[in-house]
């Protein structure tokens, strides 16, 4: 019946997808399967990370983009991620309150995740949400964080295109070269730039983002940081959306004509990450299964009591279940 | 690996029609977050269309609807009979803000499954949605 599930949504039926990105976001084996039928039909949607400080305008920014594009006829799916309590597990969802004047727009699918303490920005099912989204027909699918802090890099890995939102307050210059969280950025936007200090800001982050970096230096095998526009924006009263969704649309097509080779980078950045989700929660769920119970046990236990060293207690559970993999 | 027991209910806490109080929603909505519920909050001034599509996008089990204004009659029977029209009959539905008594019996004809007063603690609503939402299967 998850088949029907799927080629419902395929086909555009709404409800039909909402049902199975809960199938998808609960883990189930219903969802497990409904994504292998739909795996083949995703890569091709566009997908846009929007990341940044809470409060920055991230949600708003994401509306307005998605208001742009609809101007031109275009199908946007948003996810948007907000933190589960530590405490309860519960969790308050308010992107959407930003969003609501796309409500009724068929053209425009928002979801609300928790992220159900997953770290890094996103909750463990984005990757895999993106992409029954993208099977849907989806061409520009936005996933909004977690409002971030300095270093939630995640996005970054998962996403074809990376923007970082910053306000006119973000700080001065050194806080513009710190690493983390503006160096996975390919665009830079300082929002809000109807409140004064916004020339400032983006100037400032012109100058140590772009001026500074050192892509035109031999590199060597070094991996080397990105060289992110820094564009200014008002989400708010729509002053440079347009340019926004503008600059989005020709990264996007310059990786499509770059051929194989910078559409792989991203698409095998996603693919290590999602598989790497999927093998942590293999590993934990086969350890958790009652048949390894004695053993596993046994070997916390010893670990506990420092008669074996945590890393061959590790090899040693990992290949109690490599047999099974096996067998 | 299903673990469809332990996952959040998800309630959507809208404010429908035009009074533009929401201090109670949001308690409410905060409240709800502490009970262990995942909560997606939509804004104000929503019509009947809003709420059903954002509903059926969230995929929610409740929809809670706040409502001061005095058109409750007619705006929750709208939204409970557009949730039925898009198959989405097994959501619960439930009500507060100002509601006369004498309106409950109608709304509950409606679709609406509870009707909460002024007064009603955060305990009791978190209790009744845990009792009364229905886990469906795929």
């Amino acid at each position: 019946m998850s088949a029907s599930l799927a080629e419902r949504a395929r086909d555009g039926d709404r409800r039909a997808l909402a049902r199975l990105l809960t199938e998808v976001e609960n883990r189930t084996a219903a969802g497990e399967a409904a994504l292998k039928a739909l795996y083949p039909l995703a890569g091709r949607a566009h997908l846009v990370g929007v990341t940044g400080a809470p409060g920055s305008g991230k949600s708003t920014l994401v509306a307005a983009l998605t208001g742009e594009a609809r101007k031109a006829g275009r199908t946007v799916a948003v996810i948007a991620i907000d933190p589960s309590s530590p405490i309860t597990g519960g969790a308050i969802l308010g992107d959407r309150v930003r969003m609501q004047i796309h409500a009724t727009d068929d053209d425009v699918f928002i979801r609300s995740m928790a992220s159900r303490g997953h770290s890094g920005g996103l909750a463990a099912s984005t990757v895999a949400a993106a992409a029954v989204m993208d099977a849907s027909g989806f061409g520009l699918i936005f996933i909004e964080t977690v409002g971030t802090g300095q270093s939630e890099v995640e996005v970054a890995a998962i996403a074809d295109t990376t923007v970082v939102v910053q306000s006119p307050e973000m700080g001065d210059e050194v806080q513009a070269i710190k690493a983390g969280l503006l160096e996975v950025a390919d665009i830079v936007v300082v929002n809000k730039s109807d409140r004064p200090g916004a020339d400032r800001a983006a100037a400032q982050l012109r100058a140590m983002l772009t001026v500074g970096a050192s892509a035109d230096r031999a590199a060597g095998d070094r991996p080397r940081p990105k060289r992110p526009d820094v564009m200014l924006c008002s989400a708010l009263t729509g002053k440079g959306v347009p340019e926004l969704l503008a600059a989005l649309d020709r990264r996007e097509a310059a990786r499509s004509s770059a051929g194989a080779g910078a559409r792989d980078a991203s698409a095998l950045k996603r693919a290590e990450a999602q598989i790497s989700g999927i093998l942590s929660q293999r590993v934990a769920a086969g350890l958790a299964d009652p048949a390894r119970a004695a053993a596993r046990d046994a070997t916390l236990a010893a670990v506990a009591a420092h008669e074996i060293d945590p890393f061959t207690a590790a090899d040693r559970l990992l290949a109690l279940l490599g047999r099974a993999a096996e067998g | 690996m299903s673990d469809a027991t332990a996952r959040p209910i998800k309630v959507l806490i809208a404010k429908p029609g035009l009074d533009g109080h929401d201090r109670g929603a949001k308690v409410l909505a905060r409240g709800l977050r502490d009970e262990g519920f995942e909560v997606i909050y939509t804004g104000l001034r929503q019509t009947p269309e809003m709420v059903v599509s954002a509903a059926l996008q969230e995929d929610v089990d409740v929809v809670g609807l706040s409502i001061l204004s005095g058109a409750h009659m007619t705006l929750l029977p709208k939204i409970c009979a557009g949730l039925r029209e898009k198959g989405m009959d097994d959501v619960l539905v439930t009500a507060g803000g100002i509601i006369p008594d004498d309106d409950i019996a109608a709304l509950e004809r409606a679709g609406v499954s509870r009707v909460f007063g002024p007064g009603t603690t955060i305990r009791e609503v978190a209790d009744f949605i845990r009792t009364s939402v229905k886990r469906r299967e795929v």
